[in-house]
């Protein structure tokens, strides 16, 4: 095709394009020095400034991203160790609440076993009293009744039957009569 | 541009790179057509990076991404995939520079009322290409001060009677081809794709609106002639792309190969 060329531009007698014209170098290398500086000096820094920001934007995400995360696993970590706080205070509480419970109950037990003796051995006593004061106006009583029978027989005679069937009747009626005031006629003998 | 009022068919010439001047007639400042699409382009540039980058947002907008996205395949594509993030960086200019001073000027042979490349002539893809032959040989230099001609042109690991042989052929292929086949596959591809528009859209204007009147049949040809213009513009327009990364890729690829340190 060079070949070609040359020889086209040999027939027309015209310029070799190989051969570089003068101003045709000089005005190639105005436009190469204008548009190496328009880039060197204007659109590549401007280009690096976007890529500088561009890339901090990210970066920045990326660390307010990581600081989100922290901040969540502390505050994961927070709520686990007063979850594990609050169980083992919880525990506490519970064990302490058993203590005491078995405490009281064991003191209540000794105070029921206590209150228990004490009532039974007043009861005890006051039996004993009843049973003496018992004891006491029954002999008095039976001293007092035979006296009364005793002078009822020597006071009447008792060869007729029907005196004696009437003193006993007397007798056994006055006893009732007496029974009915038992307190009284004891008290008085 | 090829059909003149005579009627007749004219094929492309190489007259097509050599426009007359338009400015300054004469001087070693001549503007002509060329010139004059070669500073549309840099205005272009200037106005879509200059807009693209002016309120630059954390989230981008919509043009801003699109530019965004220009400016990371130089960047990471290219600069930061062969020379890594530090060396990457320094370089970063020079390789976003050539990229998209060719892609654009590239393109500029496909939009209308433009219709050439503004690097159809030689001295931008020139220009570019030393700029490129600079770039390397610093960055070797400023790697290895003592060792870089030294590990260029005698490689470590060849016996010494072979040098004989090794160190023209690494002269030539490294110092001299290197900026030689940057300028070359530039300018060829730009120059053979107008001439191939230039043919196919001229064949269609002679057939249309020439040969027709001879016989309507003709009219035929001038739509497969039309038909190939347009799949050959797409082309163009994959090349412009292509080119603009194969020219800084290699910049790329010769820097770092300057920096290896087995060279």
């Amino acid at each position: 095709m060079l070949q070609t060329i040359i020889v086209a531009a040999g027939e027309g007698e015209s310029q070799n394009p190989l051969l570089p014209a003068a101003y045709d170098i000089i005005w190639s290398l105005v436009c190469f020095v204008v548009i190496l500086f328009f880039f060197w000096r204007l659109v590549l820094p401007r280009m690096k400034k976007l890529l500088d920001e561009r890339s901090a934007a990210i970066e920045g995400n990326i660390e307010k991203a990581d600081a989100a995360q922290k901040e969540a696993e502390a505050a994961l970590e927070e709520y686990t160790a007063q979850l594990a706080d609050a169980r083992a205070e919880a525990a506490k509480i519970r064990e302490q609440a058993r203590t005491d419970a078995q405490r009281i109950g064991s003191e209540i037990q000794a105070q029921a076993q206590a209150d228990a003796e004490r009532v039974k051995s007043n009861a005890q006593v006051a039996i004993e009293a009843d049973r003496q004061a018992a004891l006491v106006s029954l002999r008095s009583e039976v001293g007092t009744l035979a006296i009364d029978l005793a002078s009822g027989v020597i006071g009447e005679s008792l060869s007729d039957d029907k005196k004696a069937t009437a003193l006993v009747d007397r007798f056994l009626a006055d006893l009732e009569a007496s029974g009915s005031a038992g307190a009284d006629t004891s008290g008085k003998k | 541009m090829a059909t003149s009022d005579d009627g007749g068919f004219h094929g492309p010439s190489i007259d097509e790179f050599f426009p007359p001047a338009i400015f300054f007639a004469g001087t070693d400042f001549e503007i002509n057509r060329i010139v004059l699409i070669r500073f549309l382009a840099v205005i272009a540039i200037i106005l879509v990076f200059w807009l693209g980058t002016r309120r630059m947002r954390v989230v981008p907008g919509r043009f801003q991404s699109v530019v965004e996205m220009g400016l990371d395949f130089t960047r990471v594509n290219i600069a930061e995939d062969l020379l890594g993030k530090k060396d990457g960086r320094r370089f970063l200019p020079l390789i976003t520079t050539i990229f998209f001073a060719v892609l654009f000027m590239n393109i500029t042979g496909i939009i209308p009322f433009l219709n050439i490349s503004a690097n159809s002539t030689i001295g931008m893809p020139l220009v570019l290409a030393v700029a490129a032959w600079i770039a390397f040989i610093y960055a070797g230099l400023r790697k290895h001060p003592a060792a870089f001609f030294k590990n260029a042109l005698f490689p470590p690991g060849v016996p010494w009677p072979l040098y004989i042989i090794v160190t023209p052929i690494e002269l030539v292929s490294t110092f001299v081809l290197r900026p030689i086949t940057l300028t070359l596959r530039l300018l060829m591809n730009m120059i053979v794709g107008h001439l191939l528009l230039v043919l196919f859209f001229a064949a269609t204007q002679f057939f249309f609106f020439t040969a027709s009147q001879t016989s309507i049949f003709y009219s035929l040809f001038g739509v497969g002639t039309l038909a190939f213009g347009f799949v050959f513009t797409l082309f163009e327009l994959l090349v412009a792309v292509l080119q603009a990364y194969v020219f800084a890729l290699l910049t790329t690829v010769y820097i770092q190969l300057a920096l290896a340190e087995e060279h």
